[in-house]
């Protein structure tokens, strides 16, 4: 599976898609899921928090391992996905769909300096060696 | 370098995630460990355990020898081909390893070791040896492959795949082995379930490996292999028990004998220091998971999780954990997950095996 061009990436694995009301969504990325493994538990923060970019603000637990998720940008989180709750499974089947939570952005610029698809690629396949 | 077993090249074929494991290159899981752990407790599934060690004992008075060096009592073995699951202890009574015994004959009884210890046993046993029976030979066996088989339809796939091997294992009680000349056929196991684990030589590997995938049994990493055993309630070493721990304080007082005459390794360590802590199960009420050396609250002091994971039988997070002894089954405790207290209860176990769950909330 090939990383989505339309988003922006983080070196913590992270992915962020800026939303059409001005929030943008949060997630892990199809290489994340697949060091993890299946997925078990997410923690998501609280509706309302108040995040600084790179904050750890989640938690993805897969059979194997906890992993930390980070904010990718300063926000306030505006809403989080409960579905998730019951089936974290849908992160390793459709990780690009399964959406952690929404930060409103301090600063909606902010999501350009993250990476995109290719040099989220390029990143990866450097972690790989 | 990592250490390869003879299947390195059948797991990379089969897209297997390799992982170093205690410095073998060992497949985690070839896609879904839950679907791979569900296999094997509702069908079956095969598991390379090649880089365990096979040490063969030989010559007279080996039964005795083996009275004294293991602290579960050998003099229990009667049947030929049966075997007993046992604790290798130092004089302080720490675990140096758990092991398998098979009795084969008078003069011959086999050995299986931990791959990350098996160095050190083998340098142990050959010590004990010369000084208390020197006559014996104490041979470790590198060369030998071994797959396990595990599952309720796992004993009807071997036979499907080595018919050859069905007259000598269709009668083979649980935890009893037949020498088949070129397989070695065991009814053990790790999983908590039915099945083989046969030691074979490394150049036939490859060959029943894929025999059995083409007879319908799917490979099963190691990521299965441990929620599979923790649901069985089974200890792993290094993690449930080392060297600093006695046996008792691990959940192994059932495979160490202190009610025989009989002396061995560690025995007068274990009567002169009764355990202030015990093995207990553990199932998280709260949602979340719990994983080794998280630290668990209870009315009595603090206790540690040795192993924890989710379960995917029981759909619930569960673990093993080194409590104060006055802990009771039905206790709830709380565990220290990150910035949180979660609610657990203490439970008996084995928490599932044969297919099903066997824990009661």
């Amino acid at each position: 599976m090939s990383n989505p061009s339309n988003l922006k990436y983080t070196a913590s694995h992270e992915w962020v898609r800026t939303e059409a009301d001005g929030t943008v969504s949060v997630g892990i990325t199809q290489h994340a899921q697949e060091l993890l493994g299946d997925m078990v538990f997410v923690e998501n923060p609280a509706v309302g928090r108040k995040l600084k970019a790179g904050e750890e603000c989640a938690v993805v637990e897969s059979v194997k391992a906890a992993a930390d998720v980070y904010a990718p940008v300063a926000g306030v989180v505006a809403a989080v996905n409960s579905d998730l709750d019951s089936a974290p499974e849908h992160i390793n089947s459709d990780p690009y769909g399964a959406w952690m939570f929404k930060l409103k952005p301090d600063n909606a610029a902010d999501v350009n300096g993250l990476m995109d698809a290719t040099a989220y690629q390029a990143h990866v396949d450097s972690e790989a060696h | 370098m990592l250490k390869q077993t003879p299947l390195n090249a059948a797991h990379r074929a089969m897209g297997a995630k390799m992982v170093d494991f205690g410095g073998w290159d060992m497949p985690v899981n070839y896609g879904s460990q839950i679907e791979e752990h569900h296999r094997v407790r509702n069908d079956c599934g095969m598991f390379d355990v090649s880089h365990m060690r096979v040490v063969d004992m030989k010559g007279a008075g080996v039964r005795s020898f083996l009275c004294y060096l293991l602290a579960n009592n050998v003099d229990k073995l009667a049947l030929p081909g049966k075997a007993l699951y046992s604790s290798m202890l130092l004089d302080n009574g720490g675990v140096i390893d758990d092991l398998i015994v098979y009795f084969m004959k008078e003069d011959w009884f086999r050995i299986v070791v931990n791959a990350g210890t098996a160095d050190k046993d083998i340098a142990w046993m050959k010590r004990q040896a010369a000084k208390h029976a020197p006559q014996l030979t104490v041979a470790d066996h590198p060369e030998l492959a071994m797959i396990a088989v595990q599952g309720p339809n796992a004993r009807a796939k071997v036979w499907q795949v080595l018919p050859q091997t069905r007259a000598a294992t269709e009668g083979l009680q649980n935890f009893q082995a037949a020498d088949c000349g070129e397989y070695f056929v065991a009814r053990t196991g790790y999983t908590g379930e039915d099945g083989f684990e046969i030691m074979l030589p490394a150049e036939k590997a490859e060959g029943l490996w894929n025999a059995l995938h083409q007879a319908g049994v799917h490979s099963i990493g190691l990521g299965a292999r441990d929620t599979l055993r923790l649901e069985a309630g089974m200890n792993l070493y290094g993690q449930d028990m080392d060297e600093t721990v006695n046996p008792l304080e691990s959940g192994l007082g059932w495979t160490v004998d202190l009610k025989s005459e009989r002396d061995f390794i560690g025995k007068a360590a274990l009567l002169a220091n009764p355990p202030k802590r015990k093995l207990a199960g553990l199932v998280l009420l709260d949602r979340g998971v719990l994983r080794g050396h998280q630290q668990v609250h209870t009315a009595h002091g603090i206790g540690e999780i040795t192993s924890g994971s989710f379960s995917p039988t029981l759909e619930k997070s569960i673990a093993l954990a080194r409590l104060p002894k006055e802990v009771q089954i039905g206790d709830t405790v709380q565990v220290a997950i990150r910035d949180k207290m979660l609610a657990a209860k203490v439970v008996k176990y084995p928490f599932a095996r044969n297919g099903k769950a066997v824990c009661s909330l």
